[in-house]
């Protein structure tokens, strides 16, 4: 039977996303009543743990609530004490952040576009059954991946969980010497990163858009990383200081979650299709081209093409570490001092992390014990949007039969790449059951 | 006609996900592996899912929910040999600073609603409520010494997992001692070696992410640190980051 009015659906354990959750479709009289993202991966509390630490501490314990993504954390955390304390780094400084970044995000984006997404596109179950029949396409993308991760372990030591991030800078700077390796490692990775691009844009993408506001950093000299200014594509734009004025939680009718919202505009967008929106114009040459050759137009609205995206910010991120390659030069220290900051101060950043928006907020004692601490990251901004895109989506195929919906639903869900282990510590993503 | 592939599976409890992310980080190992076992179960990176019993379980995270606590025993039953992996599945990880605290309290500061959040007073280790064959340290896990683990356990050997400290791989690898060099404070006198002693090697102090080595001298390394200059509140923090559940003297 698949006309049957009343269905129920469920996905007991969602795959091939990070961390641990669930989704609940609903659908009475032939009309979609409830969908829910069930999130049932245990709360680890951040925010409580974090206060008594000090404030050199926020980048290491932060980095730990996702293992994927550590970096933004560590970049995130590292902005907000510093802007605490009132140190600005920039310099070599800054651009050796930006290109540990960019370690992070080809990593995460070839994770992403070839392990979790683009199975659903050529009909696998996952990465190894799709190796039986398209061994070097997997190749290709492991070695992206590995690009990715020779920097962050070059220049952070290892892939997961850096330990070279300091509040002001890295314990030890490299040498030109030292990073030379990378240049060569990076220029193969060049040319899997615009094979990707043309390998994806070649799917078969569902018709599917939305009209979510969209929200991304955005940064006068070029794509956003690892600073900007929050700004939506509808024109409203706010200093990273005033992110918790803007972003508020709302209670929905219907439904029993608590979701991240634009104060007084409602559900939006952050992450990859955001920042192209926003900023496609600042990518680099080579990235434009590539988006251009893709058909990626000036916005990205259909959640199934931010696989595309993801593929031109991989060759934007990898173009951006050879640029900051070739101009390094070593700084004259590894790191500015930080020293506590002798009266309670706040301080607050946020940076592009490969699935969006991540804010951090620290208040900080005389002595920079951490007194309280609030992180936003982007997989709890979204998740609004995400549950309201699956509800047209399953009432635009309710003829599909249980299986197929399902599996569909997924697969839609995956299109996000939503990030559940960092969503979890955080206050949006509390699931109210209904009792019965 | 080839004899079936052994099973593995990977499970995740309260964690970050980095320790299951270095499986899928083994880039040049990682099709070799999948060609000799069956990926059974594995969320992170399969869709497919084949029922126990299986014959190896990695399982990352420490116990912290009443719905965990059963989940485990259930891992465990179908489990043949079970190796936690990582700081949190063998010392309860960063959440563990919880067993320290109120966590209503804690819960109070995370969450508008806290009486939604099912939560135990405790993290743990997977150890406190199962048999555990082997344990994996560090945060995360080395992905040479998981390699290897499940290179040994294929081959039906014990797997080479060194308790000595992390001061063997710096004198290893050539780097200078940073507390006797440069006066840093380094945890590395009673830290397990595994991850290659990388934080000396870029001018940190060892943070302990890899737990205690064998015996360790924390009294020692205690007055020696004092001695640097770390006060009492930096030293407790120091004892107590990403191993939180372990408990050593100072």
């Amino acid at each position: 039977m698949t006309h049957r009015s009343d269905r129920s659906l469920h996905v007991a354990a969602l795959s091939r996303v990070e961390g641990e959750g669930a989704m609940r479709v609903r659908v009475d009289g032939g009309r979609v009543t409830d969908v829910q993202l069930e999130i049932y991966e245990p709360p680890r509390f951040f925010e409580g743990l974090l206060r008594g630490r000090g404030h050199l501490e926020a980048p290491d314990i932060t980095a730990r609530v996702c293992g994927i993504c550590p970096v933004a954390y560590q970049m995130s955390a590292c902005q907000a004490v510093e802007d605490a304390c009132g140190v600005v780094v920039d310099g070599p400084l800054a651009d050796l952040r930006e290109l540990l970044y960019c370690g992070e995000w080809i990593s995460s984006h070839a994770l992403h576009i070839y392990l979790l997404h683009a199975p659903d596109f050529l009909g696998y179950d996952g990465v190894v059954p799709m190796a039986r029949d398209h061994r070097s396409t997997v190749e290709r993308g492991l070695a992206l991946k590995k690009a990715g991760n020779a920097i962050l372990e070059l220049l952070g030591g290892r892939a997961i969980h850096p330990v070279n991030v300091r509040v002001g800078g890295f314990y030890r700077t490299p040498t030109r010497p030292e990073l030379a390796p990378l240049r060569e490692t990076l220029q193969r990775a060049l040319d899997d990163a615009l094979a990707t691009v043309a390998w994806v844009a070649g799917f078969d993408f569902p018709d599917f858009t939305h009209e979510h506001e969209l929200l991304a950093l955005v940064a006068p000299g070029g794509y956003p990383m690892v600073r900007g200014t929050p700004t939506t594509d509808r024109g409203l734009t706010f200093p990273v200081r005033a992110f918790e004025e803007y972003i508020g939680e709302e209670q929905v009718p219907h439904s029993t979650a608590l979701h991240a919202r634009l104060a007084g505009r409602g559900r939006y967008l952050t992450g990859p299709a955001a920042r192209y929106t926003l900023s496609h114009e600042r990518l680099s040459p080579a990235a434009r081209q590539a988006a251009a050759a893709a058909g990626l137009g000036p916005d990205c609205r259909n959640p199934f093409r931010s696989i595309v995206v993801r593929a031109v910010e991989t060759v934007h991120a990898v173009d951006e570490a050879l640029r900051l390659l070739a101009g390094y030069e070593p700084p004259p220290r590894p790191a500015v001092p930080v020293p506590p900051p002798g009266r309670p101060v706040t301080g607050y950043g946020a940076t592009e992390a490969p699935r969006g928006v991540l804010f951090h907020r620290y208040t900080l004692d005389a002595a920079g014990t951490i007194t309280a601490a609030r992180i936003v990251p982007p997989t709890s901004q979204n998740q609004a949007a995400i549950t309201d895109d699956l509800r047209r989506f399953v009432t635009d195929r309710l003829h599909l039969d249980d299986h197929r919906l399902t599996h569909a639903c997924e697969a839609a869900i995956r299109a996000y790449d939503p990030c559940i282990s960092c969503a979890t510590h955080f206050l949006d993503l509390t699931v109210e059951r209904r009792t019965p | 006609m080839t004899a079936e592939k052994p099973k593995l599976a990977v499970w995740k409890f309260a964690s970050c996900d980095g320790c299951q992310l270095s499986l899928l980080d083994c880039e040049d190992e990682l099709l070799a592996v999948a060609g000799t076992v069956e990926i059974a179960h594995f969320l992170e990176a399969s869709s497919a899912v084949v029922a126990g019993p299986y014959d190896v379980s990695l399982v990352e995270g420490s116990v912290t929910t009443p719905s965990d606590v059963r989940r485990i025993q259930r891992v465990r039953e179908q489990s043949r040999v079970l190796v936690a992996i990582g700081a949190c599945a063998t010392a309860g990880g960063i959440q563990a600073l919880r067993n320290y605290a109120d966590v209503a309290e804690f819960a109070s500061v995370v969450y508008a609603r806290p009486e939604y959040i099912s939560t135990l007073d405790t993290a743990l280790p997977v150890s406190s409520y199962v048999p555990v064959d082997l344990e994996l340290r560090g945060c995360p896990i080395d992905r040479r010494q998981l390699l290897d683990t499940l290179t040994a356990l294929l081959a039906g050997r014990r797997p080479n997992l060194p308790t000595h400290s992390v001061c063997f791989e710096c004198k290893a690898r050539g780097t200078p001692c940073l507390p006797v060099v440069r006066g840093t404070p380094c945890l590395g006198p009673v830290t397990q070696a595994g991850c290659g002693a990388i934080c000396p090697a870029y001018g940190r102090g060892c943070y302990g992410c890899f737990g205690p080595a064998d015996r360790p001298n924390t009294a020692a390394l205690a007055a020696g640190l004092r001695e640097l200059g770390v006060s009492e509140t930096e030293l407790g923090r120091m004892f107590r980051t990403f191993n939180a559940a372990v408990e050593v003297a100072t």
